[in-house]
């Protein structure tokens, strides 16, 4: 008997037993549908972090000097022991690595931190607050949708000035113009200069609660109290070689500030897109090891759920085994038979999984600023798994209706 | 008919060896030849001799009937020369061919090719059309699927049922089921149609009506074999073996046979 000619059968049987398929199918289908969603989440958040994430974040060709990693995960005790340890970057480091560096390359510096900010009629709030110098917009794209961006002279003179994000726009002056108002933050009122275009958000969380403000100012010291001391060097540059050039000779520099005898390891860390990235990976990993569970349960109550079906059907058809054996079945004929006949239906199981994976990954996009997007490998895999849970949980039922003897199978009672 | 092996199971020569030995003519065209089959049963230690050495050997052409009363073996003896058994000792020789030593899958392949079931109960699969029933067999053949159709229709027209073809086997009477296994089991051009008790659900009116397809069958040339316990069906058959105790009893021509049932009869 041919492949096609066992498919055939089988979708007829499946067809003549429409509510038995359907229970039976139901594991396979429900392991499948998580297995797709499951993997679209991962890997569309995954696609998200490299298209959206690092760009808004961090953005491409830039590479922040910190005394301690941004990005990182399982830091032992120990380790944050040493990190605390560790000298902080300081304002007169800034001169000697930019000056390292070829002119063509933006530089920033930030302290960051949350801390409440408020107005003469509204109560503080948390936000995130930036005192930066450089160009800093410059490297974060970031445009006044009205008003205007810090100009050098206040730079220089840490003029009490700030640009504000959509969020604390709409939070302080939800109808008023907020250009020309007063913010207080640390008590000190700041003159709003500019409003910044809107960022979105990444992983539902808004990037536009952030004030920005010189670095001179004095918002600098509820961020660092320590003077002097800032949290990074934002350097960016227009190529990819550029910033790995660039990058080793920061850490030249700064090797040299801190007296480093070459046998000791670096006590700063220089961070770039790809840092964020493999932190993410990371992530990944773990997320989809424990996203592999639930559909693999999914499929084990599959396979025992078809190995019985199976199990039933050959005690059922044990006469129709005997007619098919005395009209010149093959032991393999009828093995094939049914092995096809339970991979057939939790292939269709795996496929009704699919689809129903895929909705499921469409409706978390929707529901959630989660994105999606389906793996194409985790369609064959599903594919593959769905015909392979069928295959193995039918092998032994199928054995079973191969091993029948035609007499005592011809001699059942229907 | 020739058979469609490419190499034969055995020698023509150790046939003829067997056939000589049985007192036969080797010329003569032997369907079916054993040489003391036995078949014995291990019923939990206790080993029951169903059949204690049978020698039977039949023409192609032949219409023969199996009688016998229950436990005379009859039952094995059917199960033997269909294939679907292997005896414990002894030779059986199918159409040039030496089963009882075949492996399963062989004997599947001859079952297929050689032998034609009608059984008691019909044993059609109840989903299928009568049609497919009929393909059946050629599945197994390996038979591509338009070549299949034309001989399943072929064989369903030479049972007068060419109309009921896309019928399944409730929607047809007892007696059409009959046919449509009579059709499936002709499909392969077998060597033997081998039947079993094949009016045994049947009424007198139907019985007849299978055993007018019988005899038309054995006139065209089909070797017939009949498994059955009444007198009357086996009376249509042209010989008629009797079993007892799982050895042949009496093996007669029909007129023979029926002189003596007359006898008999009139002796009581």
């Amino acid at each position: 008997m041919s492949f096609l000619e066992a498919i055939r059968l089988a979708l007829s049987q499946i067809r003549a037993h429409k509510l038995k398929s359907f229970f039976t199918l139901l594991g396979v289908t429900i392991g499948v549908m998580f297995l797709i969603a499951v993997v679209a989440v991962i890997n569309g958040m995954g696609r998200y972090m490299e298209e959206e994430f690092a760009g808004k974040l961090m953005g491409v060709n830039t590479f922040t000097l910190r005394h301690r990693p941004y990005f990182e995960m399982n830091t032992t005790d120990e380790e944050w022991r040493s990190y605390a340890r560790r000298q902080r970057i300081m304002r007169h480091d800034v001169e000697p690595v930019v000056a390292a560096l070829p002119p063509d390359i933006l530089w920033a510096i930030e302290s960051r931190d949350n801390i409440p900010v408020s107005t003469k009629d509204m109560r503080p709030r948390d936000v995130e607050a930036f005192a930066v110098d450089g160009q800093f917009f410059e490297i974060r794209s970031l445009n006044a949708a009205s008003g205007r961006l810090i100009a050098p002279h206040e730079f220089a003179m840490g003029a009490k000035v700030v640009v504000i994000g959509q969020d604390v726009k709409k939070r302080f002056f939800p109808t008023t113009e907020a250009l020309g108002r007063e913010l207080r933050i640390g008590g000190v009122p700041y003159r709003i200069i500019g409003v910044m275009e809107e960022q979105g958000s990444v992983f539902g969380l808004s990037v536009d609660k952030f004030v920005v403000a010189p670095m001179n100012s004095p918002m600098a010291r509820l961020l660092n109290r320590r003077f002097g001391v800032i949290d990074g060097i934002i350097l960016k540059s227009n190529s990819m070689l550029g910033m790995q050039e660039g990058m080793e000779r920061v850490r030249q520099v700064m090797r040299g500030r801190h007296k480093l005898r070459p046998s000791q390891p670096d006590d700063f860390s220089i961070e770039t897109t790809e840092s964020a990235l493999t932190f993410w990976a990371k992530i990944e990993n773990i997320l989809v090891m424990a996203g592999v569970v639930l559909p693999a349960l999914g499929l084990l109550v599959g396979a025992i759920v078809i190995m019985n079906i199976m199990l039933v059907a050959v005690a059922q058809r044990t006469r129709e085994i005997g007619i098919r054996k005395s009209l010149g079945a093959r032991r393999r004929d009828i093995l094939s038979q049914f092995l096809v006949e339970a991979a057939t239906l939790s292939t269709i199981g795996a496929a009704f999984g699919i689809l129903l994976g895929m909705g499921l990954a469409a409706i978390v996009e929707q529901a959630s600023p989660m994105p999606a997007s389906v793996a194409p490998w985790s369609v064959v895999t599903a594919v593959i798994l769905g015909a392979g849970v069928g295959i193995v949980s039918g092998m032994y039922p199928a054995a079973r209706a191969a091993r029948l003897d035609p007499i005592v199978a011809l001699r059942q009672e229907l | 008919m020739s058979t469609h092996y490419d190499t034969p199971v055995s020698s023509t020569a150790e046939r003829e060896a067997v056939i000589r030995s049985a007192g036969l003519a080797p010329e003569e065209d032997w369907v079916i030849v054993t040489r003391g089959i036995q078949r014995d049963y291990d019923m939990g230690g206790e080993v029951v001799h169903a059949l204690r050495g049978v020698d039977l050997a039949i023409r192609r052409n032949e219409y023969v009937a199996i009688m016998g009363p229950s436990g005379s073996g009859k039952s094995t003896l059917m199960n033997l020369i269909g294939c679907l058994d292997t005896p414990t000792a002894g030779e059986y020789w199918l159409n040039g061919m030496l089963v009882s030593d075949m492996s399963d899958d062989e004997l599947a392949r001859v079952r297929n090719r050689e032998i034609g079931f009608v059984f008691q109960t019909f044993n059609l699969l109840p989903r299928a059309t009568a049609l497919h029933n009929v393909e059946l067999p050629l599945v197994y053949a390996g038979i591509p699927s338009q070549e299949r159709k034309r001989r399943a229709t072929a064989a369903l027209e030479r049972v007068q049922l060419g109309d009921r073809a896309h019928h399944r086997p409730n929607e047809l009477s007892g007696g059409q089921r009959q046919r449509v296994a009579i059709a499936r089991a002709l499909v392969n051009e077998p060597a033997i149609l081998l039947a079993d008790e094949p009016t045994g659900n049947l009424d007198s009116g139907t019985s007849a009506e299978i055993m007018r397809v019988f005899e038309s069958l054995a006139t065209e040339g089909q070797t017939v074999i009949m498994v059955t316990h009444e007198a009357d069906i086996a009376a249509n058959a042209r010989r008629i073996v009797v079993l007892r105790d799982g050895r042949i009893s009496s093996d007669e021509r029909r007129d023979t046979f029926a002189a003596r049932v007359a006898l008999a009869q009139a002796a009581h």
